[in-house]
């Protein structure tokens, strides 16, 4: 077995354990730390189901920010769009036998990587055209996209430059899914697009890539308006009231 | 009116985004609190010894109670969907008037303190540590916002930058920053009832005063009672409407409504404000404690519903916090509110907003009215970012947006809607919300009218509207002095209960038998 595969095979457990532990723990402040008003934004549902079909428009259309911005609508959901495709495309590389659907969507995910890198590449721009949204940028949101697009195009790369051997590719990772390591070619430019990809991984729990498990808690987005109906009260506000109430009946 | 020292923005019809303009709000600072106002509401003077770790300590205890300020830190991705939808960034160009940068000055800090990216690699992701120069940035900034939660809307993420601005201001306070205006107003409300510091027997006199003034106006003894014991309705509504004007106008609009629906209400001088400026603050115990108040004057006068005055802040602390904070709502379990809902009517909203109580009777035909009455007025509505943004009339949603504009059209014959990306949840702020209603602020509450000067401008031209009706004492106040450095007349601003006031027919005398009867029986 050679060192790079160890190396890489390494780097994948690590970067997942990262990602999955780390999302965790993060989903767990979420749930746990309470919401203890009621803040909804208009148009606020008024039932649950409400609330699942406004959250579920905001995940699968970006409704608010359609309403905000056409710019950054278009080229944000170009890129979110192509990025669903292409992640799509790559359970191919998970699977044997590959399932019908991805099997499917297999020509759309190749060109999809095009879109993304389109998509990124426009959002990349308003960080240097707009002045608004330069004042506001820091490092880490341009390394991120770097990042992005460097994975885009490395991937590009191996799909219509220069093919890597996918199939030696796959029997690695079908290898590391089940801990047999099987040998991972030595093409530079899958080596820079799995280093990436796994950077992306281990940054996501830190970075502002938390925008995605984020929206799902958001109180503004999540709650439901009806707060003349149901009384609703958090744990501590609960006991801030019956601390108050021992006090006033002793 | 004093020359301003500072550049009024010119009207053009439209709405323009500014360039940035670094710094150009900086020199804009409200008072600070003193040592005292600060004491009596529970906060330390300035900067007591470790406010650093107090500070630093202050914030973990917020990310722990606020899911809001948790998920907000972390979610923000700097898209700039937020960056032209701040009334003060479009009237000041100040680059941290922008709802991203203004979460920013805490987000920076958050990221040094509370995470790993933050901890290790500061200038990479903007981490900054908490000093006094940051915490004086803190001070102009969030008190630069208005929590009107326009950004809100138009976050991909929800993010309110309001739930930012309070634990911001929250913060302050725990280390002794604190605004005078605000944390004054508020320690005059826990100490006599009300932000205007009106005792009880002068709000009795005022009261007097205003029958005489509506018997001697239409010849009709309309009542203005004061800690009635036993009637139907207990009114809450902000002190300004018992003298400021033009909000007096609506209390007198208000008691029309209930002396032609024959129901039996009553003012309480304990629960004489229905502001409560707790919620500038971001402070939860504060606002409860403001709340506890209404409470407490329902159930000593065991009155069966509450209604709500014209005041937006105050609609969305009564909407959307009353049934948490003190159990005014329905569908509690715990012995706390169960103890209110047994005495409240289930049959209605509790509470119910003044313009719900009037267009469900106007629903059922209970109000007449001459709308030509209206006629030297040609109308539009301005949305207040609270009841907009932040709360809801009736049933329906949305019916915070139709029912004012119901109510207007069956008073008045000439009423016209503003632009539409200036209506409804898409409403700009009047400027002076939040806590920024001072003069000290004069400067910054002029330019963040400016949107909503471009907007009623057009209207004033187009459709020669002359009237802007609101439904928030704030707005009123707010308007009523900054539309002249826009070149309209002060005049111009009014509530919707003054068209109601204007417009209704209330029975001659002779016919008040039946209802004197009715109030016999009742007592």
């Amino acid at each position: 077995m050679s060192f790079l595969t160890v190396l890489f095979a390494g780097l994948f457990y690590a970067a997942t354990a990262i990602f999955v532990v780390g999302l965790t723990l993060k989903i767990r402040t979420y749930a746990r730390t309470p919401a203890p008003l009621k803040i909804p934004t208009t148009p606020a549902p008024t039932t649950k189901s409400g609330v699942v079909l406004r959250m579920t428009r905001e995940v699968v259309l970006f409704e608010s920010l359609f309403k905000s911005n056409k710019w950054i609508w278009m080229f944000g959901y170009l890129f979110h769009g192509a990025l669903l495709l292409v992640t799509l495309r790559h359970l191919r590389y998970f699977t044997e036998p590959v399932w019908a659907p991805i099997e499917m969507i297999q020509p759309f995910g190749m060109y999809a990587g095009f879109a993304m890198v389109a998509g990124l590449g426009g959002l990349w721009a308003r960080r240097f055209l707009v002045d608004r949204v330069r004042y506001i940028s820091t490092p880490s949101d341009h390394l991120i996209l770097m990042l992005l697009i460097a994975i885009g195009l490395s991937g590009l790369g191996m799909t219509f430059v220069a093919h890597t051997d996918i199939v030696a590719v796959k029997a690695f990772i079908l290898g590391l899914m089940v801990f047999d390591l099987q040998p991972l070619p030595a093409d530079p430019v899958l080596l820079v697009h799995l280093t990436l990809v796994a950077l992306l991984m281990i940054i996501f729990p830190i970075s502002k890539l938390l925008h995605a498990p984020g929206i799902f808690f958001s109180p503004t987005r999540n709650q439901t308006d009806d707060s003349r109906d149901r009384r609703h009260i958090s744990p501590w506000a609960a006991k801030l009231e019956s601390d108050a109430q021992t006090k006033s009946n002793a | 009116m004093a020359a301003p020292k500072f550049d009024v923005p010119k009207l053009t019809g439209f709405i323009d985004v500014p360039s940035v303009k670094e710094g150009a709000s900086a020199h804009i600072k409200s008072f600070p609190a003193s040592d005292v106002i600060q004491e009596g509401i529970g906060f330390p003077g300035p900067l007591p010894d470790g406010w650093h770790d107090i500070a630093i300590a202050k914030m973990g205890d917020l990310l722990s109670r606020y899911r809001s300020l948790q998920v907000f830190m972390d979610a923000c991705v700097h898209c700039g969907a937020c960056t032209d939808k701040c009334h003060y960034f479009i009237g000041t160009a100040d680059p941290k008037n922008m709802p991203v940068a203004r979460q920013e000055l805490m987000r920076s800090v958050y990221r040094r303190h509370f995470t790993f990216a933050g901890k290790y690699f500061p200038s990479l992701v903007g981490a900054k540590d908490l000093t006094e120069e940051t915490l004086q940035d803190w001070y102009s900034y969030y008190y630069q916002c208005s929590e009107c939660r326009r950004c809100s809307v138009y976050c991909p993420y929800g993010i309110d930058t309001a739930e930012v601005t309070m634990a911001g201001r929250e913060i302050l306070d725990a280390v002794g920053i604190g605004q005078k205006y605000t944390n004054e107003i508020i320690g005059k409300m826990h100490k006599i009832g009300n932000n205007l510091g009106l005792p009880g027997p002068a709000l009795a006199d005022t009261l007097e005063g205003l029958e005489e003034d509506i018997l001697d106006a239409t010849g009709v003894p309309v009542k203005l009672p004061l800690d009635m014991e036993g009637a139907e309705i207990m009114l809450v509504t902000p002190s300004a409407d018992f003298f400021a004007e033009p909000h007096v106008e609506s209390l007198i609009g208000y008691a029309k409504v209930f002396h032609a629906a024959g129901i039996s209400w009553t003012l309480s001088s304990k629960a004489s404000e229905a502001g409560n400026f707790g919620l500038f603050i971001g402070s939860y115990e504060n606002m409860q404690r403001g709340a506890m108040r209404i409470r407490d004057a329902a159930l000593d006068l065991g009155v069966k519903r509450i209604v709500v005055g014209e005041c937006g802040h105050a609609w969305r602390v009564a909407y959307s916090f009353w049934n948490t904070l003190t159990g005014v709502g329905h569908g509690g379990e715990d012995p706390f509110a169960r103890q209110l809902q047994q005495q409240l009517d289930p049959k209605y909203p509790a509470p119910q907003h003044i313009c719900e109580f009037t267009y469900d009777l106007i629903q059922q035909g209970k109000l007449k009215f001459d709308k030509s009455l209206n006629d030297h007025r040609t109308i539009t509505f301005h949305d207040s970012c609270n009841v907009a943004r932040g709360s809801r009339m009736s049933d329906m949603p949305g019916g915070q947006f139709v029912i004012p504009r119901e109510i207007i059209k069956a008073v008045a014959n000439n009423f016209y809607d503003m632009q539409a990306e200036t209506i409804h949840e898409a409403t700009f702020c009047c400027g002076g919300g939040g806590g920024l209603l001072t003069d000290d602020l004069m400067e910054l509450r002029v330019k963040g009218a400016l949107p909503r000067m471009e907007a009623f401008n057009n209207v004033v031209k187009d459709k020669q509207v002359n009237f802007l009706a609101l439904i928030c004492a704030i707005c009123k106040s707010q308007f009523s002095k900054v539309i002249p450095y826009y070149g309209f007349d002060m005049s111009m601003v009014g509530g919707v209960h003054q068209l109601v006031a204007t417009a209704i027919l209330l029975e001659a005398p002779e016919e008040t038998e039946q209802e004197s009867e009715a109030e016999e029986s009742e007592a």
